[in-house]
Order: structure tokens, then C-alpha cells, then sequence
């Protein structure tokens, strides 16, 4: 889903960069609150590990494959700003050292992937934690709820910007119902990857995974005795 | 960084262009990519000389073309929705080469390859000639925040190491019979990417608490 150059006009493409700023920004602020001074390092390994988690292909059909996206995944492990800070860095080290997305698309990639991604995946996985029963075990459906919801959420906010700033003439329904239909199916996938990868870190350190801290902190001490 | 830790897409070189400060070079490909997006469709004298003066600046920086073409496969599946522009648009039909076209999604799509072709052969000449450390001096000089040229430095010091586990632990799972692209191993494959994160995270922790014991205080030297 990397926007490449050319794909969205010269006015949108310089509007989304002002949003993608504005968020980052933001977020390096939010992101010293999580980590403080462990920012650098520790946004940097988490990113490195988003990085190689999108390596991962999968199936989709028709012979192509999507890949994780990340931004539910990283959300629900490291925090929404944290999260926010690593897919954002994600994207600009594959622009400037990999030539992988539009140096012009950055803010795109960055308002579409990392605010968009990220902040409706954190929503969703907020109101689904909510209406759970408060135990950890209620992370993991919460998680997929929202990587499930988030990935065509973006895609549908790319239709919009594409109708708004798009280059081609294509009927802006069908955009939206070929990007949302096919993310759909990617967001099944993505699904069930981080709800099966949330699943396996709480069950061995619930203690990293953010979303599940306010569960952690209710916990109460449990002995179990053999009879 | 140690030997053998050099970048993927970089090509050693000594010409003037890989001698260019990183900072100047991160700034006309910015100014250079906006001038091609904002050229409107149709201006094929104007593409012709956007693509000329690219060319010239790759033939200038000595790297062979045969090394930069095989990388442009990044744009593949880019490439395939501009051929489909075409037959998708709507407006007045025209006929190419026996095929049936919208004649509007026939320019645009043109021009969405052509642009996209651009972008991607200049954003590989920047990666081909530059280090990763100068660019992300570049980016110091050029005011981006401190703390995201950092976490940046990592993850490009990082990079490989924990690809390589990733890499080793892919190794480990098709060597007991497994397939990490098919989903009825997700479970597996999952579970390796947990135990990458947990050790991913962990490594973050012991990279932070060796920088304090070595004075970091949250800048970098």
C-alpha cells in the first residue's frame, strides 16, 4: 500500500505532508510520556521489528500476496504514540534508503499508514477492551478487532484522498469499492497474524504488551495447590 | 558499524555526486520529484527533459544502470494498476493497437508511469549514492527533530541483525517441516514473531542501558 510519486497531485500530496508533520510531531511528544528517555532506542528496535514483521507475505488470491501492515500489531504492543513514531520511521527509511514509496508520498504514506492505521487500530482496540471483560486473556480479541477494521479504514480514507487528489480519471465509487473490497481480504489476514502474535507475547510477557497493562494492574495473586 | 554492514542499495562509489553533501541532494530530489508531480499530463517535452536530466545525473555518478534496473522492481505493482488505468476510466473510448480505451485513463496512465518510473529511478540513485550515515547527517542538517534521526540511526544500524534472526528463525521452521507462507502454519509463524518482538524489545532495553553506562543523556555525539 506504498503511495508511489505521481499517484495523488502536487497540492494533496503537500497537504497530507503538513498532516503527517502535525502527527509526528504530536506523537514525539506522546512517545516521551511511554518510553521517556528509552525513546530512541527502544522506538528504533520496535520499528527494526515492524520492518521485519512486514516481510511476512501472505496469500491473497488471484496469485498476489498482501503483507502486515503493522499499525493494530504495534499499537497494541508498544502504545499509540510509540506506535505511531515507528511506523512513521518505518516508512521514511524505506522512502530515502530503499526507494520503496514517493519521496512526495511520505506524508502520505505517513498520514494513510501511521496516523490513519494506527489511530483507528488504537480506537477500536480501546472500545473493544472496554466491552470486554477486564482480563488479559481480552486483549487478543480486541487486537483483531482492530487490525481487522484498520486496515480497510485506511484504505477507505486513500479512496478519499484519491477522488480529492487523484490523477487518473477513474470513477471514484469504483475506487473505493476495489480499495475497500480488497483490503477487506487483507484485513483478514492481518487479523488473524497479530491476534495470533498478541496472543503468544501476553501468554510469555504479558508485562510488554501495553494494551494489556490496565488488565495487568486489576490481576489479582492466584495460588493454585495441588489437592 | 563493523565491516560487511553496508547498505543493500548502496553502490561505492567516488564521483561528484556521491561527494555531493547529503543534505543538498535530500533537498533537489524533493524539489526535483515536486516539479515532476506537479508536470501536467501530457507535457511530454517537459517529462523527456525531467527524464534526461535524471539520466544525466545517474550517468554522472558512475553507477551502472545494470545495477540500479533490477531494484526498480519495487514499482511492479504500481506499474500494473497504470496499465490497467486505461481500460478502467471513464470517458470517450479510442482504439490502440486493436484494444478499446478510455482516452483520458490512456494519458493518465502514461503519465502515472512515467512520473512513478522517475521517482523511483531517483529515489535509488539517492539510496545508491549516498551512506545511510550521511544521510541521516543530511536530515540533522536539515533540521528534522533529533530524536526521529535517532530512532531512525537505529533502526539502519539494526536493520540487519534483526532480520537476520528473523532469517534464522524462517531457517529453523522450514527445516522442521514447516511453511511460513502458508496459513495453516500461521500459528508457528506467529509465535516466531512474538518471540522476535519479545527479543527485539529486550535488545532495545540492553542497547538503551549500555548507552547510559557509556554517558548517553539523550543526544547523540
Amino acid at each position: 500500500m506504498h503511495v508511489p510519486d505521481g499517484f495523488l497531485n502536487a497540492p494533496t500530496s503537500v497537504a497530507t505532508g503538513v498532516v503527517a508533520v502535525a502527527g509526528v510531531a504530536l506523537a514525539l511528544r506522546g512517545a516521551r510520556r511511554e518510553l521517556d528517555d528509552r525513546t530512541a532506542p527502544m522506538a528504533g528496535l520496535v520499528a527494526t521489528f515492524v520492518f521485519a514483521a512486514q516481510m511476512i507475505n501472505f496469500p491473497v488470491g488471484a496469485g498476489t500476496s498482501g503483507h502486515l501492515l503493522g499499525g493494530a500489531l504495534a499499537a497494541v504492543l508498544v502504545g499509540p504514540w510509540s506506535a505511531v513514531l515507528c511506523i512513521s520511521v518505518v516508512l521514511m527509511v524505506q522512502a530515502l534508503f530503499m526507494a520503496d514509496g514517493g519521496i512526495t508520498a511520505i506524508g502520505t504514506n505517513i498520514t494513510l499508514m501511521a496516523l490513519v492505521g494506527v489511530g483507528v487500530g488504537w480506537c477500536l482496540f480501546v472500545v473493544a477492551r472496554r466491552l470486554l471483560p477486564r482480563r488479559t486473556s481480552s486483549v487478543v480479541p480486541a487486537a483483531v478487532i482492530a487490525a481487522l477494521l484498520s486496515v480497510p479504514i485506511a484504505a477507505a480514507v486513500f479512496a478519499a484522498l484519491f477522488v480529492i487528489g487523484g490523477t487518473a480519471p477513474v470513477d471514484g465509487g469504483k475506487v473505493f469499492a476495489a480499495m475497500v473490497g480488497w483490503h477487506l481480504v487483507i484485513g483478514v489476514g492481518e487479523a488473524v497474524i497479530t491476534g495470533l502474535v498478541v496472543a503468544s507475547v501476553v501468554a510469555t510477557r504479558p508485562d510488554l504488551v501495553y494494551g494489556a497493562r490496565s488488565a495487568l494492574t486489576t490481576r489479582e495473586l492466584e495460588i493454585r495447590t495441588t489437592p | 558499524m563493523g565491516a560487511g554492514h553496508g547498505h543493500r542499495l548502496h553502490f561505492h562509489g567516488h564521483s561528484p555526486v556521491h561527494r555531493a553533501p547529503a543534505h543538498l541532494k535530500l533537498l533537489l530530489l524533493l524539489a526535483f520529484m515536486l516539479v515532476v508531480v506537479a508536470t501536467p499530463r501530457g507535457w511530454y517535452a517537459a517529462f523527456a527533459l525531467e527524464a534526461a536530466l535524471l539520466l544525466g545525473v545517474v550517468a554522472l555518478s558512475r553507477v551502472p544502470l545494470g545495477y540500479l534496473a533490477p531494484r526498480m522492481i519495487i514499482e511492479v505493482p504500481f506499474a500494473i494498476f497504470a496499465v490497467l488505468v486505461p481500460f478502467i476510466s471513464y470517458g470517450p473510448r479510442i482504439e490502440v493497437w486493436g484494444l478499446t480505451v478510455s482516452e483520458p485513463g490512456l494519458y493518465a496512465g502514461i503519465a502515472l508511469l512515467v512520473k512513478g518510473t522517475i521517482g523511483v529511478l531517483a529515489s535509488l540513485t539517492l539510496a545508491a549514492t549516498t551512506e545511510p550515515q550521511a544521510i541521516l547527517r543530511g536530515l540533522q542538517r536539515l533540521r528534522m527533530p533529533d530524536l526521529i534521526v535517532q530512532i531512525m540511526g537505529f533502526m539502519v544500524r539494526y536493520l540487519d541483525v534483526v532480520t537476520a534472526e528473523l532469517g534464522r528463525m524462517m531457517v529453523a521452521m522450514r527445516s522442521r517441516g514447516c511453511d511460513p507462507r502458508s496459513p495453516r502454519h500461521w500459528p508457528t509463524l506467529a509465535r516466531a514473531m512474538g518471540a522476535l518482538f519479545i527479543r527485539s524489545y529486550e535488545r532495545g532495553e540492553r542497547v538503551h542501558l549500555a548507552m547510559l553506562s557509556r554517558g548517553y543523556e539523550g543526544r547523540l555525539p
